[in-house]
Parts: C-alpha cells; sequence; structure tokens
C-alpha cells in the first residue's frame, strides 16, 4: 500500500525525535494516530493545557491530506481559536486538498497547528461555530471549508 | 437579405466579448451592440441562417460551439498569443488561462514585466529543462520516502523532485478525483508552479490524457464570462451570448443550444422568459420556503399576534401561550387573554379592541399568503399541465402513425401534430414565469395590459390543449383548425413576451419588491 512505507519512516522518524511540545500519545497501526501538542510560550489562552489531535489517513495519504481534528472526548478540551470549531474541526487550508502538499507530513502539521495556536489572542470561536458544530456530523473531508482569513 | 437580418449575420462574426468591459458604455448590451474587433468563435462551421426573420425585442445573439470549436479556437489563441510573448505553446497556454484568456491583459502585462508575469503564472526561472525522468544518485523521495538506487524521478522547473510514481499518482489524485487540469500546482510545499502539458504527456496515462484535455477545454468554458456550458445532461456544447450579468435586470438572455434545450444565458435555469433572473431566484426560494406547506398552514393554523409565529393547536383549551414570545392570548378571539376576566376557558367576547387588532393583522398575513397561493397555484398548475401535455406528446407520434394509416396521410402531413405540441410545451413554459412575474408586480396600467396578454394566451393555450384530447379520427378533419390554433399561440407568445421584454429594457415595470437587492 501507498501509504504504509511512508508512514512507517515517519513513524520511526517521530519516535526517535520530535520538536518541543509535540508528542506521541498513540500510533499503533496505519490509520489512525494521536498526536499531543502542547503550546509553550505564555499565551493565557492555552497555558498549562494538552491537546490531543487525531490523524486518520486515508490509503492514498500523503497524496491526500490527512483527517486532523480536535480530541473532545477522554478529558481534553478542544483549543478556543477563531478557526477551529468546537466539535474539534479545524479550518486550515493546509489540511484541505488545495492547499496541502504531499511534502507535508505528521510532524509539520503539528507544528503548523501549534504555532496556529501560539500566534493567536483571540479567545473566540469562528462566527458560525454554533450552527456548525451542532449540525455538522459529516467527515471533516466532507466539508468545503471556506477560509476565513489568512492572518491567524 | 434584409438589413435586419444581415445585422444579425455581423454580430455573430464579432463578439469576442468580455475583453474590453471597460470600454462599452453602461447601456444594455444585447448582442448587436459588440464592436470588439475579435473575430468570433466562428470559423464557418456554423451557417447562420441569414434569411431568418428579424430579431424579437425578447431575443438575443448566441452561438453553439462544440468541444472541437472550442479546442481548435483555444489552439488558436495560444499560438497567436505565444507568437506575440515569443514563448512555448506549453508555457502560453498556461499563462493565458491565469489571465482568464485575457490576452490583451496578458500582452500588456508582459510587455512591462515579463518576470513578474511568468512567476505569477506558476512560471518563474526560465530555461530550458527538458521533460524527462532521471535517476539521481543518492535520491530519497519526499513523499513516498523510497531510496533505492535507480529510482526515476522528475522535476518540472522549479526543482523539486520526487519519484516518478509519487508524480504520477499526485497527478491522477488532481485529475481524477479533484477535477482539476489548468491549475494543478508541482506538489512541493508552497511551490505554485503549474504543471504544464508537457509533464503531463510525459507522466501520466493515456485514458487520464482525455480527461486532462477535457477538463482543460471545461476550465476554458468556465474562466470565460461570454461563455457557458448547456446545462442539458450528457450536452457537449458551449454557448456564447454577449449579455452581461449587470443586464440581466432589463433582459432575459434565452438561448437554444444546438441539443434543443432552451435555457437561460444568465442564470443556466430552464427557459424562464418572461421573469428576470433576480425574480426567477426569488421566486424558486420563495416557492421552496412556502409552497408545499403553505396550504396546510392555510387551512389548520394560526399566527400569533404578537410576535406571528406560526402556531397549531393540537389540542387542550383556548388559553394560548405562545412558545417563541410567550404572549397568552385566546385561540377564539385572538385577544389578550387577561382581558378574559373571568370567563377563563369559555370565550364569549367577540369586539374587544385587543381582539379586533390581532384579527386584523392576522387578515392581512392571510391575505397576503392568499395572494401567493393564487400565483402560486396557477404556476404550478401550468408546469403541471406542460407535464401532462409531454405524456400526450409521446402519445403523438403513435397518433400521428395512426393517423397516416386511417387517412391515407402522408408523414409530412401529420407533422402538424408535432408542431403543435411544442407549441403547447413552449408556451405553458411562457405562462408559468408570467404567474410568477405578475407575483411581483405592484399594480398599474401596465400590469393590466400584461394580464390581458397573459389572459389572451392562457385562452389560446387551453384551446389548444383540449384539442389533445380528441380521439384519433378526427384529428384529420382538425387539421387547419389545430395549425390556426397552434399559430394563434406562437402569436400570442411573441406578443407577451415582446411587450415584457421592451418594458424591461425601457425600466418601465415597477415591482413590488427592489429587483435591484435581490
Amino acid at each position: 500500500m501507498f501509504a504504509s512505507k511512508r508512514l512507517g519512516k515517519e513513524l520511526a522518524k517521530i519516535h526517535d525525535k520530535l520538536p518541543p511540545g509535540i508528542s506521541v500519545a498513540k500510533a499503533e497501526d496505519l490509520q489512525e494516530w494521536q498526536m499531543d501538542i502542547k503550546v509553550l510560550d505564555d499565551n493565557p489562552l492555552y497555558r498549562d493545557e494538552t491537546y490531543r489531535l487525531t490523524f486518520h489517513f486515508s490509503s492514498k495519504y500523503p497524496i491526500e491530506p490527512p483527517e486532523v481534528t480536535f480530541n473532545r472526548t477522554g478529558g481534553f478540551k478542544v483549543p478556543i481559536h477563531p478557526h477551529i470549531y468546537s466539535n474539534g474541526f479545524i479550518c486550515l487550508d493546509l489540511l484541505g486538498k488545495q492547499g496541502w502538499s504531499p511534502v507535508q507530513n505528521v510532524e509539520s502539521v503539528c507544528m503548523s497547528i501549534q504555532s496556529m495556536l501560539t500566534g493567536n489572542t483571540k479567545n473566540e470561536r469562528p462566527p458560525d461555530d454554533e450552527e456548525f458544530s451542532s449540525r455538522n456530523t459529516k467527515r471533516p473531508r466532507d466539508v468545503n471549508f471556506y477560509y476565513h482569513d489568512n492572518d491567524v | 437579405m434584409s438589413a435586419d437580418s444581415e445585422d444579425e449575420f455581423m454580430s455573430g462574426m464579432s463578439s469576442e466579448g468580455g475583453f474590453e468591459d471597460g470600454n462599452e458604455s453602461d447601456s444594455v448590451s444585447f448582442g448587436e451592440e459588440f464592436e470588439d474587433d475579435e473575430p468570433a468563435l466562428d470559423f464557418g462551421l456554423h451557417d447562420k441562417d441569414i434569411t431568418s426573420a428579424p430579431k424579437k425585442p425578447y431575443e438575443v445573439d448566441f452561438d453553439v460551439f462544440g468541444p472541437r470549436d472550442i479546442q481548435k479556437y483555444q489552439d488558436k489563441q495560444i499560438d497567436e498569443v505565444g507568437a506575440i510573448l515569443g514563448q512555448p505553446p506549453e508555457s502560453t497556454a498556461i499563462l493565458l488561462r491565469h489571465a482568464r484568456w485575457n490576452k490583451e491583459r496578458l500582452i500588456e502585462g508582459y510587455m512591462d514585466h515579463p518576470e513578474d508575469v511568468l512567476e505569477k503564472a506558476g512560471l518563474g526561472l526560465a530555461g530550458a529543462v527538458p521533460a524527462k525522468t532521471m535517476v539521481v544518485d543518492g535520491f530519497v523521495c519526499d513523499i513516498c520516502c523510497e531510496d533505492e538506487p535507480g529510482l526515476e524521478t522528475y522535476a518540472m522547473k522549479c526543482g523539486h523532485r520526487y519519484c516518478a510514481e509519487c508524480y504520477r499518482h499526485y497527478l491522477s489524485q488532481k485529475i481524477r478525483e479533484e477535477g482539476e487540469a489548468a491549475r494543478i500546482q508541482c506538489p512541493g510545499d508552497g511551490c505554485s508552479r503549474i504543471v504544464d502539458s508537457k509533464t503531463l504527456e510525459l507522466l501520466v496515462e493515456d485514458d487520464l490524457k482525455d480527461r486532462y484535455h477535457e477538463l482543460l477545454t471545461r476550465t476554458y468554458v468556465d474562466d470565460k464570462d461570454n461563455l457557458k456550458w448547456c446545462p442539458a445532461p450528457n450536452c457537449i456544447y458551449a454557448v456564447e451570448c454577449g449579455v452581461k450579468k449587470r443586464d440581466l435586470n432589463r433582459i432575459v438572455p434565452t438561448v437554444r443550444c444546438d441539443c434543443g434545450h432552451y435555457f437561460c444565458f444568465g442564470c443556466t435555469l430552464n427557459d424562464h422568459l418572461p421573469t428576470p433572473c433576480a425574480l426567477v431566484k426569488m421566486w424558486l426560494k420563495k416557492c421552496e420556503d412556502d409552497s408545499e406547506t403553505a396550504n396546510w398552514i392555510s387551512a389548520n393554523t394560526k399566527e400569533c399576534p404578537r410576535c406571528n409565529s406560526t402556531i397549531e393547536k393540537n389540542g387542550g383549551c383556548n388559553h394560548m401561550t405562545c412558545r417563541k414570545c410567550k404572549n397568552e392570548f385566546c385561540w377564539i378571539c385572538m385577544g389578550v387573554w387577561s382581558e378574559h376576566g373571568t370567563s377563563w376557558y369559555n370565550c364569549n367576547r367577540y369586539e374587544e379592541k385587543s381582539g379586533s387588532d390581532a384579527r386584523d393583522a392576522q387578515a392581512k398575513s392571510r391575505q397576503s399568503l392568499e395572494r401567493y397561493l393564487h400565483y402560486y397555484n396557477r404556476y404550478a398548475n401550468h408546469e403541471q399541465s406542460a407535464k401532462l401535455d409531454k405524456d400526450i406528446y409521446l402519445k403523438t407520434e403513435k397518433k400521428m402513425t395512426n393517423l397516416q394509416s386511417s387517412s391515407g396521410m402522408s408523414w409530412i402531413e401529420v407533422q402538424f401534430l408535432d408542431t403543435a405540441s411544442q407549441a403547447l410545451q413552449q408556451c405553458r413554459q411562457t405562462l408559468k414565469w408570467t404567474y410568477a412575474f405578475a407575483y411581483y408586480l405592484a399594480r398599474n396600467n401596465l400590469t393590466e395590459i400584461f394580464e390581458d396578454n397573459q389572459k389572451d394566451l392562457e385562452m389560446a393555450v387551453e384551446n389548444l390543449s383540449e384539442m389533445f384530447e380528441k380521439p384519433t379520427s378526427e384529428l384529420a378533419a382538425l387539421k387547419v383548425d389545430m395549425m390556426d390554433k397552434t399559430s394563434y399561440c406562437n402569436k400570442r407568445r411573441i406578443i407577451l413576451l415582446s411587450d415584457t421584454a421592451e418594458n424591461l429594457k425601457n425600466g418601465s415595470w415597477k415591482f413590488n419588491i427592489d429587483i435591484n437587492t435581490a
């Protein structure tokens, strides 16, 4: 399978070394991994919190982007951010078909999300959060995000 | 050749349209007003019927093109522009697509800042690298992490090198699954270089190439404002029409594709003459929201006198508490409940002020619903009748065969049935939309003329429709009558549409809503 060799290599690498604030929580198969991320600076929105991300890989990974969501069960919270919905969906262009590049990997995605949190100062959800989260039972890959802006 | 038909003929020869928006006046630009010096997509393949009748006020100029015409025309433009820019065809194609086929702007921009233009279109770093795969020592593919020696690899001019297998996977994903063609970028992160057709030819299998070219042609039509695909299922034609978006409140550009489908060039919905697109959109939305439930609501519910929420009383006493605004009122007299004093649960009061006000407000809302239903029922009726007429149309063929054998008439002599049935379809379609149109009309003298025209057409249509119910044996004798009625229907339709179109063009209609905000 196309994805397995690549994921095998990624797995070897992330078990070996990861950037600060990012760690593997669970990577037992080649379909779903869980990663923990922390925001390292003193951003009051995320201080002392660990967030858990779930990665779903299709057989076409890395040609297709993985599906990445924040966990909201198991005692984990979904970080507050204008591009993160309260159901854990993340509106980030690099996770969409248009913005994804097969050169991206689990580590780089975690770093992007980490820096997306680090740079944020707004204590708010996306404007359409309530409606979107209550109604949306689709999988992230079937949602067409409209990327609100590029500066957060 | 009459002056009018020559005019129409000439306009078919001009009208590249779209490029020189700035030069046009703000007047409504119907087809004949186009004066671009660019020849149209016309290769002499489409012989215009130069003896056709003069144009009606509601007709617009348009042309229909097949996929090969479009391909040819694209190629021709690429050759022309490529010669001016001194770029090979692959790059020129990318540049033109990037500029959305606005070649004047492309050439101008390229002359001023060639590097900028190339960079923005994803063609930066000029310098010929032949499109071929190669083996690179010590190579590790960043996509699949493969590092076997002897791996075939490929990179475009940007130098982002991946193994050929991954490149192939990537391209087939983009083309097959995501339907992309003209703007596929290098797989490298953040690299905006567009995958050119040479790369595709090299890497992609043949069946995918066809799909790629189909998609390219598709983007060409999608990119151009004056070209649209015919929305009929499986139709391969595109239609060119010069009517601009801003003109849509003053004209209803209805075109007929070579596949026989009539559609509005403005919104690509089925022919909705005489109603302008904005009203069609509003009407369809309203119908979607209202029509199915409106009847039931009208019969079974009342509105809360304070907040107008619709309330169904599904049992219990007359003391109602609106779930939305918590208003307490009596179901019988609609008055506030507190005024009921001690006569609770037994409403024998009638003329209290609060009650009659509430009933007034409610009557108003009922009235507006009834007005809507009046138009909607007629609209829906014509839609339904058109379907029934269509069934008859299918039977017509059988009738025609029967008629040939029973009356000894030739095939050509029984064609009047076919003509009549088509006229019926078209007139019903028009009638249907006159009701949506009328719903939004403010009442004045023009409206009355409109309603007269509507009534005349409706009568003509029903008379003709009735004749189809007659047994086949009588049809032969009715031939002349039927032909008369058919041509009368067509005439009434033309009168109605011409009148409406004239007034629309002149902005004479007064609507009860603001059409510009629709």
